[in-house]
């Protein structure tokens, strides 16, 4: 066992059985992690693997799904160059992304702090993460009728506090926000809880320190739990704003991309061209598009918060 | 996690004070901050509760008669026949009498559906994941720590972009509207999975491993008899994660299983807002269905809530 590198294994030197000479053992070692690998392997390679270089693929071809696709070359790219709807649609998603994004962290830091500072409850944490446990389906709905401009609560409550009633998901202007603001309904919770790990792994002594100096709460926030608190954050700004951009379940339930194109996002669309227009070749080359996107956020977002340290050093 | 047990942290402004000591811990006078601070912590969970009680609330009420206390915090005429319809066990008549539109709906199929795909799923998906993290974390063999990194790439490819060719794949196979089909991209592994595994699996005491090796055991026992035992509480938090996210999952199955006898509870929902008029739409019908796709997880969430509070908070600290 003298190879494997893991920190357990040095400190043990148990003598090996005198049965196995070395060689062997390592190729009966060999041969069973292929036998343990062999399952996860096919998913890999079947699933993931494949699909990424076959998508590639697809996306200089013209497919409809019925016949063989056929190559050609990089005409899904100077289509897509010229769509208005696909660039519409970059600017929707990209409106989604800063008001769900913006709005949720600003909460969950909110309510990360406040639980870190009135409660240990494991009660009021797991109902704050409850909407996180279900499905964007049933949020969606329910928020739909929730938002209803004839029956729905919000307008209710709209009218008795004297304001117009507003057709938040059928209101071009408002549909986004409102999706938006749904989804940071369902991910608040979620990402409180993640922050609020990161809040727990700051050392009391710090704050005992301000407190000894005298500093209130405000400077304590913004001087020390903020910056201490920074690559928590950029983490889970990463995670959040990846799974952002690939809205999609809220819109398809809700108004399915309108009204007119209001509401679709880049993933709705590819939707749309792949199952209800069947340019299946077009919708792969959207899809490569939305994925260099995604990897240039994530590595942008890397550099700009440098994410691996914190300012403590 | 073990700051999850510990008593509050103290507020820095907190001197040494008079006020009485609870017996479990500690309190703090309530000044005007702290008692704003929790005026906002309530606003939030009242923000957060609210829409599963609006949902139940709807989800009793006659919709004929809904328009008429739209505000009534209580369900207004109250009544089973939402859910019976969602059941198919009201009739047509009864259906319409209460404003559903009189279809039949199966909920019961769907629900059997999604306990079936997502038990699939999750069985599957963690068990050849955590032998897949059990060769990389346990046994050396030439290229491991290559072939690992390879697995994690996957990690950044997003899900979209994938699924659009295994839709071509799935229907090459004929496993369109089958539950092979639906299963099939999650079942045997992903990469978060078998990094979550790994983790733990790197942590389990190596004696234990040498002392079975030299009893004789191979390492289809060490895996089966020590390996797992020692693991059941992450696989049982990446079991329960597993699952509720197979319940919850919607873009794959409306692709692959449309058909009735397959169909999910995400997409039976779904389909039945699009069916749903837009004049006169059956609101309790529509909040009776949500209802019976959120009760599952929410009954997980109540057994086993600290798990995953636990674990999302693991995740967090990584």
């Amino acid at each position: 066992m003298a190879t494997i590198t893991g920190g357990a294994a040095a400190a043990t030197p148990v003598p090996r059985p005198a049965a196995h000479p070395p060689s062997n053992r390592r190729r009966r070692e060999t041969r069973a992690a292929l036998v343990f690998l062999a399952p996860a392997a096919l998913g890999f390679l079947v699933f993931f693997a494949w699909p990424t270089l076959r998508g590639l693929y697809l996306s200089l071809t013209d497919y409809d799904l019925l016949t063989a696709p056929e190559f050609s070359g990089l005409d899904n790219y100077r289509t897509l160059i010229h769509d208005d709807v696909f660039w519409n649609s970059l600017w929707v998603t990209l409106e989604y992304v800063v008001i769900n994004i913006g709005v949720q962290t600003v909460v969950a830091l909110a309510l990360a702090v406040l639980m870190h500072r009135l409660t240990q409850s494991t009660v009021i944490r797991g109902v704050l993460l409850l909407p996180y446990l279900i499905s964007n389906v049933v949020v969606a709905l329910v928020w739909y009728w929730m938002a209803d401009f004839n029956l729905g609560l919000i307008n209710q409550g709209m009218d008795w506090i004297g304001l117009d009633r507003i057709g938040f998901f059928g209101d071009e202007n408002w549909a986004i926000p409102t999706i938006a603001l749904v989804n940071v309904w369902r991910h608040m919770g979620y990402t409180a809880l993640l922050i609020f790990a990161g809040l727990q792994a700051i050392n009391r002594d710090v704050y005992e320190a301000a407190a000894v100096d005298g500093a209130n709460e405000r400077r304590i926030f913004f001087g020390i739990t903020l910056p201490l608190l920074r690559p928590v954050l950029a983490l889970v700004l990463i995670i959040t704003v990846i799974g952002s951009w690939q809205i999609f379940d809220t819109v398809a339930v809700t108004t399915k991309g309108g009204p007119v194109d209001a509401t679709r996002t880049v993933q709705v669309y590819i939707y749309d061209q792949a199952f209800t227009r069947f340019n299946f070749g077009y919708a792969s080359a959207i899809s490569v598009a939305l994925f260099l996107i995604l990897a240039f956020v994530a590595f942008a977002q890397l550099r700009l918060m440098r994410a691996g340290e914190s300012d403590q050093s | 996690m073990t700051a999850v047990a510990q008593p509050a942290a103290p507020a820095p402004q907190d001197a040494p004070r008079r006020t009485r000591l609870r017996p479990g811990g500690r309190r703090r006078p309530l000044n005007p901050g702290r008692l704003l601070a929790w005026a906002v912590l309530l606003l939030f969970l009242l923000v957060t509760i609210a829409p599963f009680l609006w949902m139940l609330r709807t989800a009793l009420s006659n919709n004929r008669s809904l328009f008429t206390e739209p505000n009534s915090p209580l369900p207004v005429d109250f009544t089973w026949g939402p859910l019976q319809r969602v059941f198919g066990t009201a009739s047509t008549e009864e259906a319409q009498a209460e404003g559903g539109s009189g279809a039949s709906l199966h909920f019961w199929v769907y629900l059997r559906n999604s306990l079936i795909v997502s038990t699939l799923i999750t069985v599957g998906q963690v068990f050849f994941s955590a032998c897949a993290a059990y060769a990389f974390a346990r046994l050396s063999w030439p290229g491991r720590d290559k072939v690992f990194f390879v697995f994690l790439t996957a990690l950044m490819v997003p899900p979209v972009f994938t699924m659009l060719p295994n839709f071509v794949l799935i229907k090459e196979l004929g496993l369109l509207n089958t539950y092979p089909g639906i299963v099939a991209p999650f079942f045997f592994m992903t990469p978060f999975a078998v990094f979550f595994l790994r983790q733990f699996f790197l942590g389990i005491n190596r004696e234990l491993e040498e002392a079975a090796m030299i009893d004789g055991a191979g390492y289809y026992r060490i895996f089966f008899r020590i390996i797992l035992p020692a693991s059941s509480a992450p696989l049982a938090t990446l079991g329960i994660l597993t699952f509720i996210n197979a319940w919850n999952e919607y873009f794959w199955p409306n692709l692959v299983g449309q058909k009735d006898g397959v169909r999910v509870l995400t997409v039976a929902l779904s389909a039945f807002r699009t069916a749903t008029p837009n004049t006169g739409p059956d609101w309790a019908g529509l909040m009776a269905a949500a209802l019976v796709a959120a009760v599952p997880t929410m009954l997980v969430f109540l057994a086993f809530g600290r798990k995953i509070i636990n674990s999302i908070q693991f995740t967090g600290v990584k």
